[in-house]
């Protein structure tokens, strides 16, 4: 398992390969990447992620640890950025791998709702306009109540 | 204690940390406390159902005891991913 929360960018295709090399057990890789979506109302300058140092490496890691029980996976990898990013740059990835895909799958997204809206991120909008702090959604809560 | 802020609740009271002594026995004391400083308190907690709470970066209810807690923090609905 690997949890990475840094400011700088990431490879993709890189941390990709990296993850998905070295295995012969695992039948199935399920990569998941979140990007910068250009705000619909004002063009977005910038999208400034604060996270709570500490608690969020930690959150990360307990989230990830849970989908290790849950299903039965051969790594987890999470990288989330912060820090102010512009549009079309990538925010986070997930990775996960397994014997078989449905595990690797529903894993990922297991992964994607829980760290939405129980790690510890605050996304801030900046347009020509000023700023705002983007609201959660009550579809992202909901959306842990399947799992 | 540390009491910490995040995203507009450090915003609304304008500072990101800071030490608080408190005799307040849960989270929702700690909170009227310092919604009776100052105005500026009683703006960013004006709702307290707009707000999530950590105790030692571990999310908590309003109700949670603070015994032995070193670390408070407040902050709005979590939006990662």
């Amino acid at each position: 398992m690997r949890i990475l929360v840094q400011e700088a960018p990431f490879d993709l295709g890189a941390e990709s390969a990296r993850f998905a090399a070295g295995h012969t057990d695992i039948g199935a890789v399920v990569t998941f990447t979140g990007v910068v979506r250009d705000s619909d109302e004002a063009p977005l300058q910038v999208m400034e992620i604060e996270h709570y140092p500490g608690m969020t490496e930690r959150s990360l890691t307990e989230i990830a640890q849970e989908a290790q029980t849950r299903w039965s996976l051969g790594d987890v990898l999470v990288i989330h950025r912060y820090g102010a990013l512009k549009p079309g740059e990538m925010i986070m990835m997930v990775a996960t791998a397994a014997r078989h895909r449905k595990d690797a799958f529903e894993a990922a997204e297991f992964l994607m709702d829980y760290l939405k809206s129980r790690a510890p991120f605050w996304k801030c909008e900046v347009t020509a306009a000023g700023t705002d702090w983007v609201p959660a959604k009550e579809e992202d809560e909901d959306a842990l109540n399947r799992w | 204690m540390n009491v910490l802020y995040f995203a507009w609740v450090r915003e609304r009271i304008g500072l990101p940390r800071e030490e608080v002594d408190s005799t307040a026995e849960t989270v929702s004391e700690l909170v009227d406390e310092l919604v009776a400083r100052e105005e500026r308190y009683a703006a960013a907690f004006a709702d307290r159902s707009a707000l999530r709470v950590a105790i030692d970066q571990e999310l908590r209810d309003f109700d949670a005891p603070l015994a032995g807690a070193r670390e408070v923090a407040f902050f709005p609905p979590m939006t990662g991913g």
